[in-house]
C-alpha cells in the first residue's frame, strides 16, 4: 500500500547467486513444477479430441498427452448438443456478468464512503463489514434456500444473482485501497467544486483501475465456478450455470471422456482468458490493495 | 484564507473556507448513505437476514416442505447432532484435511513466491503457469482428476513406473486414499493464489535489508528467517487464516470426486457434505441450520483464535 510505482524489488541475494551453475539448477526445478502444474490441463485438452474410449486406454504411455488418434471438434460438436451448452454457458454468462458489473460498482461505493466520507456510525458499519467476511456463505445455504422457496425463486436467475452481489470481502478490499490513495488528488477536485459524487466518479474510480481488476478477477472466479448454490436452487437446464451442467455426463453411462474434457475445455476457457488479459493489473492489484490482512 | 490545515503540503491544494466546510458537512453525510445504501440492503438481505434465520431455525423442527406446523424444540437439534458419530466424522475429515493442506499448501506457496521473485528471464511466464490452475473451476478440476486418479488412469500409470507395480490404488473408491487424492486436487487448484498474495508481499519488502544482511555476511536461510519472513509476516497471516477457512468449507471434491457425495463410506465427508445432505437432501432445515451455526462457531473459534496466537507470538 505503500508507493505506487516502484523500482523491481527482487532479492538482492539473487543476485550474489547468479552463477550459471545456479541458473541451471533454478530453471531445472522451475521445468519441473511447471510440468506438474500443466499436465492435467495438457491432458484435458488432447483428451478433448479423442475418442472416447481412447482417453483412458492411452493412460499408460505418452501418448496421454497428445491427440492422437484424432477425432477433431466431434467431442465438441457433442458437448455442445448433450449438454445444450449454448443455453447453460449464457445462464452462466447472465449471472457472473450480473454478479461481478453490480458488485464492482455497489461494494467500491460502500468502500469509498468507509474509507473518505465523514458520517455518524462509520466506524460500527466498518466492524460490522469486517464481521460478515468471516461469515461463511455455506452457512446460509439452508435458511436462504428455504427464503428464495418461500417468495418462489427456486429455478430463476436472481437467486442465483442477488445474494452474491453485495460482498463484505470485496468492500473491506476497496476500503483500503481507497485509503491508499493520496487525499490531496480529491481535495484539489473538490476545491474545483465537484462534490462526493463526481470526485469519486472521475478521481477517485479511475485512479483504482488495479483495484477494480481485483475484485472482477476475484469475483469472475467466485461466481463462474459456483456449484452448491446452483445445484440446490435449480432443477431443470433452463437456469443452469456451467459447473452444475456437467451433471448430465454423469448420470447417462457409458462415460463419454472425450465429450466430459471437450466441455471442460469450454468451461475453463473463458476465465482463462479473462485472466490472461487482466493478469497484470491483477497482480498490480492484490499488491497494493488490502490483502494484507 | 483563515485556517490552514497543518498537514497540507502539496502546494496546489488549498483548504476551503471553514463557512463552506460546514456546509458541506450535511450533504456528505447524505451522499455517504447514498453510496452504502445498495450494497447496506443487499447485506441485510442475504447476510444479516439468513443468519439470523438460521439460529431460529436451529431451535425449531423446521422442514422445507412440510405439513406439520413447525415448533420450538430447544437444543434437541444441538444435541441430535453432537451425540451424532456421522457428525463428528465430518469434522474430523475437516480436521485432517485442514491440518495437512494449510501447513503444506501455504509452505509449497511460500516457495514458489520465493522462486519466481528470483531474476531471471521467463519469470512471469512461471508466474503465469503456477496461477492457471486457479482459472479451473473446482467442477471442471475435480473431472479432470477423477479420470487422472481413475484405477488405469495417469497417475498409477505414473506411480507404477517410479514404484515398479508396487502402488496403485483405487483412489477414490479407497476410504484410505479418497481423502489424499482430494488433498492433491485442493492442493493444485489453490497453491497458485496464495503464491500470488505471497509475492505480492515479497516485493514489498525493502530492498535496503536485504543489502545490509549481506554485508553482514548473513546466509541466504539467515537473510531469509530474518529478513523474509518478518517482512511478510502480516500476509502470511492473512494467507494462513484464509485457506483455514476455505479448507473448513470444503464441500466441491468430496461432492464430486467419489462416486457417492463424501464416500466412499463417508471417508471425505466433511461438515458441508453433511449439512447440505441434512438440511437440504434430508430437507431437515431446523438440523442442518443448527449444523450451520455449529460451524460457523468453530470456524469463528479458529479465526480468532489464530489471529490471537500468530500476533501475539510475532510481537518478539
Amino acid at each position: 500500500m505503500t508507493a505506487k510505482t516502484k523500482p523491481d524489488r527482487s532479492n538482492v541475494s539473487s543476485s550474489v547467486r547468479s552463477s550459471p551453475v545456479w541458473r541451471w539448477i533454478l530453471y531445472a526445478v522451475m521445468i519441473v513444477l511447471a510440468v506438474l502444474f500443466l499436465f492435467p490441463l495438457v491432458y484435458m485438452v488432447s483428451s478433448s479430441f479423442k475418442p472416447d474410449d481412447q482417453v483412458l486406454a492411452n493412460s499408460d504411455s505418452f501418448e496421454a498427452f497428445l491427440p492422437i488418434p484424432f477425432v477433431g471438434l466431434e467431442n465438441y460438436v457433442d458437448a455442445i448438443e448433450r449438454a445444450q451448452l449454448p443455453r447453460v454457458f449464457m445462464n452462466s454468462v447472465i449471472i457472473s456478468g450480473c454478479i461481478v458489473s453490480l458488485g464492482l460498482i455497489v461494494n467500491s461505493l460502500f468502500g469509498y464512503a468507509l474509507a473518505r466520507l465523514r458520517f455518524k456510525g462509520k466506524k460500527v458499519i466498518l466492524a460490522i463489514v469486517i464481521a460478515l467476511i468471516i461469515i461463511p456463505f455455506e452457512a446460509l445455504a439452508v435458511p436462504l434456500l428455504f427464503m428464495g422457496a418461500e417468495v418462489g425463486w427456486l429455478d430463476t436467475y436472481q437467486i442465483q444473482i442477488l445474494p452474491f452481489i453485495a460482498n463484505p470481502l470485496f468492500i473491506f478490499l476497496f476500503y483500503t485501497f481507497f485509503l491508499g490513495i493520496p487525499k490531496s488528488l480529491e481535495e484539489a477536485a473538490r476545491i474545483d467544486g465537484a462534490g462526493p459524487v463526481r470526485v469519486f466518479t472521475r478521481v477517485v474510480a479511475p485512479l483504482a483501475k488495479p483495484a477494480y481488476a481485483t475484485v472482477a478477477i476475484l469475483g469472475f472466479l467466485f461466481s463462474w465456478g459456483q456449484f452448491l448454490w446452483p445445484s440446490m436452487v435449480t432443477r431443470g437446464i433452463d437456469v443452469r450455470p456451467l459447473p452444475v451442467g456437467i451433471g448430465v455426463f454423469q448420470n447417462t453411462p457409458p462415460v463419454a471422456w472425450g465429450d466430459i474434457m471437450a466441455y471442460t475445455v469450454l468451461m475453463t476457457l473463458p476465465l482463462l482468458i479473462v485472466f490472461l488479459i487482466f493478469q497484470r493489473q491483477f497482480v498490480q492489484g492484490v499488491a497494493s490493495s488490502g490483502v494484507k490482512g | 484564507m483563515t485556517a490552514v490545515d497543518s498537514t497540507q503540503t502539496n502546494a496546489t491544494t488549498e483548504p476551503p473556507p471553514e463557512s463552506k466546510r460546514g456546509g458541506a458537512d450535511r450533504s456528505e453525510t447524505r451522499v455517504a448513505w447514498l453510496f452504502i445504501l445498495p450494497a447496506g440492503v443487499l447485506l441485510i438481505l442475504f447476510i444479516v437476514v439468513p443468519f439470523i434465520l438460521a439460529i431460529v431455525f436451529s431451535f425449531t423442527n423446521q422442514r422445507l416442505i412440510s405439513p406439520l406446523a413447525t415448533r420450538f424444540v430447544g437444543l434437541e437439534n444441538y444435541v441430535d447432532q453432537l451425540t451424532d458419530g456421522l457428525f463428528w466424522k465430518s469434522l474430523w475429515n475437516n480436521a485432517r484435511f485442514s491440518l495437512f493442506v494449510v501447513p503444506v499448501q501455504t509452505a509449497i506457496a511460500l516457495m514458489l513466491a520465493v522462486l519466481v521473485n528470483q531474476k531471471f528471464r521467463g519469470r512471469t511466464a512461471f508466474r503465469t503457469v503456477f496461477f492457471t490452475p486457479v482459472t479451473v473451476v473446482m467442477a471442471a478440476a475435480a473431472t479432470i482428476w477423477i479420470l487422472l486418479f481413475n484405477p488405469n488412469g495417469l497417475i498409477n500409470a505414473g506411480l507404477e513406473i517410479i514404484t515398479f507395480g508396487n502402488f496403485s490404488p483405487d483412489w477414490l473408491n479407497s476410504t484410505i486414499w479418497a481423502m489424499p487424492a482430494i488433498i492433491i486436487v485442493s492442493m493444485w487448484q489453490g497453491v497458485g493464489f496464495q503464491m500470488i498474495i505471497l509475492l505480492a508481499a515479497l516485493q514489498d519488502v525493502p530492498t535496503e535489508l536485504y543489502e545490509a544482511a549481506s554485508i553482514d555476511g548473513a546466509s541466504t536461510w539467515a537473510q531469509f528467517r530474518n529478513v523474509t519472513l518478518p517482512g511478510i509476516r502480516n500476509q502470511l497471516i492473512f494467507v494462513l487464516t484464509v485457506t483455514t477457512i476455505l479448507a473448513m468449507r470444503l464441500f466441491d471434491q468430496p461432492t464430486l470426486m467419489p462416486r457417492t457425495p463424501g464416500g466412499p463410506l463417508d471417508s471425505t465427508r466433511t461438515a458441508m457434505v453433511h449439512m447440505v445432505d441434512v438440511g437440504f437432501s434430508r430437507q431437515a432445515i431446523g438440523r442442518g441450520s443448527a449444523i450451520a451455526v455449529i460451524f460457523f462457531a468453530i470456524v469463528l473459534t479458529l479465526t480468532l483464535f489464530q489471529r490471537r496466537f500468530l500476533r501475539e507470538e510475532g510481537e518478539v
